[in-house]
C-alpha cells in the first residue's frame, strides 16, 4: 500500500476541452497577436493524441462551448490531488461557468468534488504549483488569497505557500514540475524571483530546472507504469535553447509538444488537461 | 518535608499518580513519569499543565514544580514537546508508541489536520496496531466505535478505516505504528507549534515554531516561513516578538521583523519555543560542550536539555531488550481526548522550563536586555559578533552538522531589584518601612557608579544548581551578591532596639552586630583585604566598591514589624551580603566570549527588576549561539556565556545605558555606611511622612515611566534571572517564614517599581536631614573561599534610631562554586543570626576583571 504523498506523477485519465471557433477572436490574451484557429485545433489533437496514445491515459474530453473561448485551457477550471478535486472560480469573469462541465464530469470520474463557492474567493488551476510534498499558489490577477484559503482547506494534508505572481498571467506560466523535487523554472527576473520565495517557503529541498525561456518552463511530468519518467515539453522550433536543455534530462521520456499557437492566447501546455491518478493508492 | 501528590495523564489518557516533596523541582517529576513509562528516549517529551489563563505551559525541569503551578492543581499531562522529524530514527518502539499516542490526539483535537482519506489511512494502522488483523468474526462495524480518527468522524470514515484495516493484514503492532509515523510526519502541521499573533498591520497571524524553524500562516496558508539558518536572533519585548533576519545575497543589512502577540506572556512563551526548538533541532555538539555551556549561561534562558543530535547518540547506546508494554485501546485515548486539555493550538507552544533534562535545561532568560537575541555564530574564534553574524553563513547542509550553541541569553540583568515585603503592617511600620525602602532604593540608585566595562550577571536561579556555574569567559567574572537584611523594629528606644539587634548582629564570624559605638560610619574598613582579591576589598569597604561592581542587584526585603506602637525608636539593620564571584579566566575562554560580545561594551546600567507575581517573567532575554568553539568552552563555559550576554546587551540595548543613569546611585548609599542610617531613621514625622510619600509618589510614576519609556523599562524590570532569583531565596525564607513570603509577593511588585524609579528622582527629594551616626562597626571574616564583612551601623536620627545590619560576602572561586547555593546558605545564616531581623535586600553582584581594576 502506497502512503500518504506517494506516487506523484502518476495519472491514469486526463480531461481535456475542444476549442472553441470563439477562441480566435475572443480568448483572453496578454498580446495582441493573431490566432490561427486551424493551428490550435492542430495543437490540440497532436497533444490529446499523445495522452491518449503514447501516454495511454484515459482522456474525456468535453465539448466545446462557444460561449467560453477560453474553455479549452482546462486546467484553471479545477485542482484535482489525490481523489478529491476543487473546482475552481476563476479571477476572469468569462471564464466562471467554465467550471460547470468540469465539474461535472469529475464527479463522473468519481471524484472527491469540493466547490469554491465563496464569491470573495478566485483561483485559476494556473496558479496552483503541487510539487508532490507541498503547494504554491501564486496570488496573481486571477487568484487571490481567499482562494488559496480555500485551496489549504481542501488539501489539509499539505503545506500551501502563496507566491505573488509579477509580470506573468500564472504562476505556472513561468514554471512548472519537471520531475519529482525538480522545478523547471524560467529565467526572467519575475521568474526567479518567484523561485527564491518558494525555496525559502518550503521545508524541502528542490533541485531546480532552469531554461531560458519563461514560458518554456512549463512543462508535464508523469511517472507511468512502464514508461518511468515522462515530460512533455516545448519543441525546438519554439524554443531551441530551452528545448536543448530538456534534452540533457537522460532518464526522462522526452515528448515535445507544439504549442506555438495556444501561446498566443497565454496558453501553456499544463492548460490544457487536468490530470487524474484514478488508481487507487490508498 | 511535605509530600504532594502529582496527577499526572499520561498518552494512553491513563492517570498516573505519586508523591513529591512540595520542593522537587520538574525534573523529578518526569523521570518518575517517565521511569513508570519505562521510556529511555525521553528528550523528546516533557510534562505540561494549565496556567491560571487555561494555557498550556511547560513544566521547566530545572524549576521547583510549585513555583510553576502557582495556584493551580498539581494535574499535568505527559506530552511530546519535540516531534522527531523522522521518528524511524527513534531508537526504541516504545517512543514511537508514545509519539503514536500524541499523535492520535492531536488528530482527533483537529490539532493536526489531515484529509479523509489520511484519517482513514492513520485510522487503519492505529485499528492494526492495537488490534491486530481484522477478523470478520470479531471486528464488525461497531468495533471502531469507540475510536476516534477525526475531530468530525463520519460513518464514511469509518467504513474507510475497516476497508483499510482489512489491507493490513498481518502487519505486527510495532510496524502498524511506524507506517502510522511515515504517513503522519509528512503532514504539513506535523510538529508545528502555533500561536497567535499580528503582524506589523495588526493583521491575524500564526506562528508556527516547528524543528526546521518559524513558519507564518495567515489563515491556513504559509505566507513566510524563516529557516533558523535565516534567523539571526529572537528576542521579544513586551508583547512583541523579533526575528533579526540573515540579509540575502542581494540584501545588505538584516532586517528585523516583529510580531505582536497577544500579551507579554504569549511572547515570551513564543520566544522561549524558539529557543528550545532551535537548540534541540539546529544545535549539534557532539563534544558536549553546549551542555556545559548552557549551564554555564547566566541567563536563564536556556534549553539545557539535550538537542535531538545528543539524544539520538544517547539512544543508539540503549541496550535492553525492548521493553514490553501493552498498547491500550484507544477506548481510553478517546475518553481521554475529552478530558484531557485541548490544546490550543497557540498554548501548546508554552515553555515554561527548558529542557527537560537535568541541569542543563534552564533557559536563561535575563531579562535586562531589552531584547531576546540568537546570534550564531559560526565559530566562537570569529570575532566580534556582529562580525560573526554577517559572516555565518550556514547552508542548510551543513546546518546540520554546524556546531552551533546557544551560549544562553546574553541578557544581562545589571540590577535587578526584588523587593518582598511583609504585608502586615501597620501604618507606622508601613510609613517606616517605606522609609526604609525609599532608603534602600536611594542606596540603589547612588550606588551605581558609572558603567562599567565589565561585565555583570545575575543570576540566583531556582535552581542554584544550574546557575551556579558560570564560567569564566575569559575574564575574571564576579558575582556579587548583596544581601540586605534589614529589620525595622519599632521599639520603644533606640537603645532598646540596638540591643535587639545585637544578637542578630553576632552573625557572621567576628562581626557583631551590637557595636553600636562605633561611630565613624565608614565600613571601609580593610577586612576586606583579607578578602582574596583586590576586589575583595572595594566590596569590604564598602559599599562604595560594591556599587562598582554591581550590576545586579536584587533585592529582598522583609521588613518585620515590631510593634507599631513602640514609638520612635526604629532600628533597621540591613545585612548586606554580597556574594562575590571569580571566575578563572582562562585566556581562551576569554577571547571567545570576546569574539561573540565582542561587540557589546560593558554596559553599567543599572536594571531594576520588579517582581510580579510571576517572577518567572522574563521580558527580555538574548540567546546567543556561538559556533562551539571547541573544546576550551567546556571549561570556561559557565563564565564565558556570562561575558557575551553582557556584551550583547550592551550593543543591543542603549536604552540601558540610560536606565543605567537613571540608577547609579547603588554605589554610594552603600559606600557610605553612613547612608543607612540617615536613611533609616526618620527623625521627624515630617520626615517619615516625606518618606511615605515618596513612595507613592515614586510609585505613580514609575507607572506612567514605564509607559513612556517601554524599552528601557522593561529591560529593567524583567529581568527573567531575577525572578528565579527571586523564587530561591523566598523559598529560603518562605521555610522559616512561610507567612511571610507568601504574602509579600504582590506587595513586591509595586514596590520594586518604586524603586526603580526612585533612581532617578529620588535625589531631589533627599530623604531628611542625615542622621546622627552613633555607632559603626565592620567585622571581617574569610572561609575557603568566601569572605563575609559585616558592616553595622546605628544612627540616630530624631527620635528613632535605626540599626543597620550589612553584610558583604565575596565568594570568589571558579565555575565550580554553586553561587546560587552560596546565596541561598548566605541568606540563611543571615536568618538565622537575626532571627529577629528580616532581610530587607538581597543584592548580587556579579564581577568581571575589569570589576577589578576599576577598583
Amino acid at each position: 500500500m502506497a502512503g500518504l504523498m506517494s506516487g506523484f506523477g502518476c495519472f491514469t485519465h486526463a480531461v481535456m476541452r475542444a476549442a472553441p471557433r470563439s477562441l480566435a477572436r475572443d480568448a483572453l490574451r496578454s498580446g495582441g497577436q493573431e490566432v490561427d484557429l486551424l493551428k490550435v485545433q492542430e495543437e490540440h489533437e497532436e497533444y490529446a493524441s499523445v495522452l491518449k496514445h503514447r501516454l495511454g491515459l484515459e482522456v474525456l474530453e468535453l465539448p466545446a462551448d462557444e460561449a467560453m473561448p477560453d474553455c479549452v485551457f482546462v486546467e484553471d477550471a479545477a485542482v484535482v490531488c489525490g481523489d478529491t478535486a476543487l473546482v475552481s472560480r476563476p479571477g476572469a469573469p468569462s471564464r466562471r461557468r467554465e467550471t460547470e462541465a468540469m465539474k461535472s464530469a469529475l464527479t463522473e470520474l468519481g471524484l472527491n468534488v469540493v466547490e469554491m463557492t465563496d464569491e470573495s474567493a478566485t483561483l485559476e488551476g494556473g496558479d496552483v504549483l503541487f510539487t508532490g510534498r507541498e503547494f504554491f499558489v501564486g496570488l496573481s490577477k486571477r487568484t487571490n488569497q481567499r482562494g488559496a484559503e480555500i485551496l489549504a482547506d481542501t488539501f489539509k494534508d499539505y503545506a500551501v505557500s502563496t507566491v505573488p505572481v509579477q509580470g506573468a498571467l500564472h504562476l505556472k506560466s513561468f514554471c512548472s514540475m519537471a520531475g519529482p523535487g525538480l522545478i523547471a523554472i524560467g529565467s526572467s527576473e519575475a521568474a526567479q524571483k518567484a523561485l527564491k520565495i518558494m525555496q525559502q517557503m518550503s521545508d524541502h529541498k528542490y533541485d531546480k530546472l532552469t531554461l531560458p525561456d519563461d514560458s518554456a518552463a512549463n512543462c508535464i511530468y508523469m511517472n507511468l507504469p512502464g514508461k518511468g519518467d515522462v515530460l512533455l515539453h516545448c519543441t525546438p522550433e519554439e524554443f531551441p535553447e530551452s528545448a536543448k536543455v530538456f534534452e540533457k534530462l537522460k532518464d526522462h521520456m522526452l515528448i515535445p509538444v507544439t504549442n506555438q499557437e495556444k501561446a498566443k492566447v497565454d496558453g501553456g501546455l499544463t492548460c490544457c488537461s487536468v490530470l487524474i491518478n484514478k488508481k487507487k493508492n490508498i | 518535608m511535605k509530600m504532594v501528590v502529582c496527577h499526572v495523564t499520561l498518552l494512553d489518557g491513563s492517570q498516573f499518580s505519586c508523591e513529591v516533596e512540595k520542593r522537587a523541582k520538574g525534573q523529578y517529576l518526569f523521570f518518575q513519569v517517565c521511569d513508570h513509562l519505562n521510556l529511555l528516549e525521553k528528550d523528546y517529551f516533557g510534562l505540561s499543565f494549565k496556567d491560571n489563563a487555561e494555557q498550556r505551559c511547560w513544566l521547566d525541569p530545572t524549576k521547583e514544580i510549585k513555583r510553576q503551578t502557582r495556584n493551580s492543581q498539581w494535574q499535568f499531562s505527559f506530552s511530546v514537546k519535540f516531534y522527531p522529524p523522522d521518528p524511524s530514527q527513534l531508537t526504541e518502539d516504545i517512543t514511537r508508541y508514545l509519539l503514536c499516542l500524541q499523535l492520535r490526539q492531536d488528530i482527533a483535537s483537529g490539532r493536526l489536520p489531515c484529509s479523509f482519506v489520511t484519517h482513514a489511512l492513520l485510522g487503519s494502522y492505529t485499528l492494526q496496531a492495537e488490534l491486530g488483523d481484522h477478523d470478520p468474526e470479531e471486528h464488525r462495524l461497531d468495533y471502531i466505535s469507540d475510536f476516534q480518527f477525526a475531530p468530525n468522524q463520519t460513518k464514511e470514515l469509518e467504513e474507510k478505516v475497516v476497508e483499510l484495516h482489512k489491507s493490513h493484514r498481518g502487519m505486527t503492532p510495532a510496524q502498524a505504528d511506524a507506517q502510522f509515523l511515515e504517513n503522519a510526519k509528512k503532514l504539513s502541521m506535523y510538529g508545528v507549534d502555533l500561536h497567535h499573533a499580528k503582524d506589523s498591520e495588526g493583521v491575524d497571524i500564526m506562528l508556527g515554531v516547528c524543528a526546521n524553524g518559524l513558519l507564518i500562516y495567515k489563515d491556513r496558508l504559509r505566507i513566510n516561513r524563516f529557516a533558523w539558518p535565516k534567523i539571526l536572533k529572537i528576542s521579544y519585548k513586551r508583547s512583541n516578538f523579533y526575528i533579526k533576519i540573515r540579509p540575502g545575497e542581494a540584501e545588505q543589512f538584516e532586517s528585523t521583523v516583529g510580531f505582536k502577540l497577544p500579551n507579554h506572556k504569549a511572547a515570551k512563551r513564543v520566544w522561549k519555543v524558539c529557543v528550545e526548538h532551535h537548540t534541540f533541532f539546529r544545535l549539534v555538539s557532539p563534544e558536549q560542550p553546549t551542555k556545559t555551556k548552557f549551564l554555564t549561561l547566566g541567563s536563564k534562558f536556556r534549553y539545557s536539555g539535550r538537542t535531538q543530535a545528543q539524544t539520538r547518540q544517547a539512544s543508539s547506546l540503549i541496550d535492553r531488550p525492548a521493553p514490553y508494554f501493552q498498547r491500550t485501546s484507544s477506548k481510553r485515548i478517546s475518553r481521554s481526548l475529552d478530558g484531557a486539555p485541548v490544546v490550543n493550538v497557540s498554548d501548546y507552544s508554552q515553555a515554561a522550563g527548558a529542557g527537560e533534562n537535568g541541569p542543563a535545561l534552564e533557559l536563561n532568560s535575563d531579562s535586562k536586555s531589552p531584547q531576546v537575541e540568537v546570534v550564531e555564530k559560526p565559530n566562537a574564534d570569529a570575532a566580534t559578533s556582529i562580525a560573526s553574524e554577517t559572516a555565518f553563513e550556514t547552508d542548510d547542509a551543513s546546518e546540520r552538522k554546524s556546531k552551533l550553541r546557544v551560549q544562553g541569553e546574553n541578557i544581562y540583568v545589571r540590577h535587578s531589584n526584588l523587593m518582598l515585603e511583609d504585608l502586615d503592617k501597620t501604618q507606622e511600620d508601613v510609613l517606616k518601612h517605606q522609609a526604609s525602602i525609599s532608603e534602600l532604593k536611594r542606596s540603589f540608585m547612588e550606588a551605581t557608579p558609572e558603567p562599567r566595562p565589565s561585565q555583570w550577571d545575575k543570576r540566583l536561579t531556582g535552581s542554584p544548581a544550574t546557575s551556579l556555574r558560570l564560567q569564566a569567559q575569559g575574564s575574571l567574572e564576579e558575582e556579587l551578591t548583596s544581601l540586605f537584611l534589614s529589620k525595622a523594629c519599632f521599639s520603644g528606644l533606640a537603645g532598646s532596639c540596638s540591643t535587639a539587634a545585637a544578637p542578630a548582629e553576632a552573625s557572621q564570624g567576628s562581626a557583631q552586630p551590637e557595636v553600636p559605638q562605633k561611630s565613624p560610619p565608614h565600613p571601609g574598613t580593610d577586612s576586606r583585604d583579607a578578602s582574596q582579591s583586590t576586589e575583595v576589598k572595594p566590596e569590604v569597604n564598602g559599599q562604595p566598591e560594591v556599587v562598582e561592581v554591581v550590576e545586579e542587584t536584587v533585592v529582598i526585603e522583609e521588613v518585620v514589624k515590631a510593634k507599631p506602637k513602640s514609638p520612635v525608636p526604629e532600628a533597621s539593620f540591613t545585612i548586606e551580603t554580597e556574594v562575590k564571584e571569580e571566575r578563572s579566566l582562562s585566556s581562551d575562554s576569554e577571547s571567545e566570549e570576546e569574539a561573540e560580545y565582542h561587540a557589546q561594551p560593558p554596559s553599567t546600567s543599572v536594571s531594576v527588576q520588579q517582581i510580579k507575581e510571576e517572577p518567572e517573567e522574563e521580558q527580555e532575554a538574548v540567546l546567543t549561539q556561538q559556533a562551539p568553539p571547541p573544546a576550551i568552552e567546556s571549561q570556561p563555559s559557565a563564565e564565558a556565556a556570562e561575558p557575551e550576554p553582557a556584551a550583547e546587551e550592551e550593543k543591543a540595548a542603549q536604552p540601558r545605558e540610560e536606565e543605567h543613569t537613571d540608577e547609579p546611585p547603588l554605589t554610594p548609599d552603600e559606600a557610605p555606611n553612613g547612608h543607612a542610617p540617615q536613611h533609616q531613621a526618620p527623625p521627624t514625622p515630617q520626615t517619615a511622612a516625606a518618606e511615605e510619600e515618596e513612595p507613592l509618589i515614586v510609585n505613580g510614576s514609575a507607572s506612567r515611566l514605564e509607559t513612556d519609556h517601554l524599552p528601557q523599562v522593561i529591560c529593567c524590570s524583567e529581568p527573567p534571572v531575577v525572578k528565579t532569583e527571586m523564587v530561591t531565596i523566598s523559598d529560603t525564607f518562605a521555610a522559616q517564614k512561610t507567612e511571610i513570603s507568601t504574602k509579600e509577593v504582590p506587595i513586591v511588585h509595586t514596590e520594586t517599581k518604586t524603586i526603580t524609579y526612585e533612581a532617578a528622582q529620588l535625589d531631589g527629594n533627599g530623604d531628611g536631614e542625615p542622621g546622627v551616626l552613633m555607632t559603626a562597626q565592620t567585622i571581617t571574616s574569610e572561609s575557603l573561599c568566601t569572605t563575609t564583612t559585616t558592616h553595622i551601623t546605628k544612627t540616630l536620627k530624631g527620635g528613632l534610631s535605626e540599626t543597620r545590619i550589612e553584610k558583604r560576602i565575596v565568594i570568589t572561586g571558579d565555575s565550580d562554586i554553586d553561587h546560587d547555593q552560596a546565596l541561598a546558605q548566605a541568606i540563611k545564616e543571615a536568618k538565622e543570626q537575626h532571627p529577629d531581623m528580616s532581610v530587607t535586600r538581597v543584592v548580587v553582584h556579579k564581577e568581571t576583571e575589569l570589576a577589578e581594576d576599576d577598583d
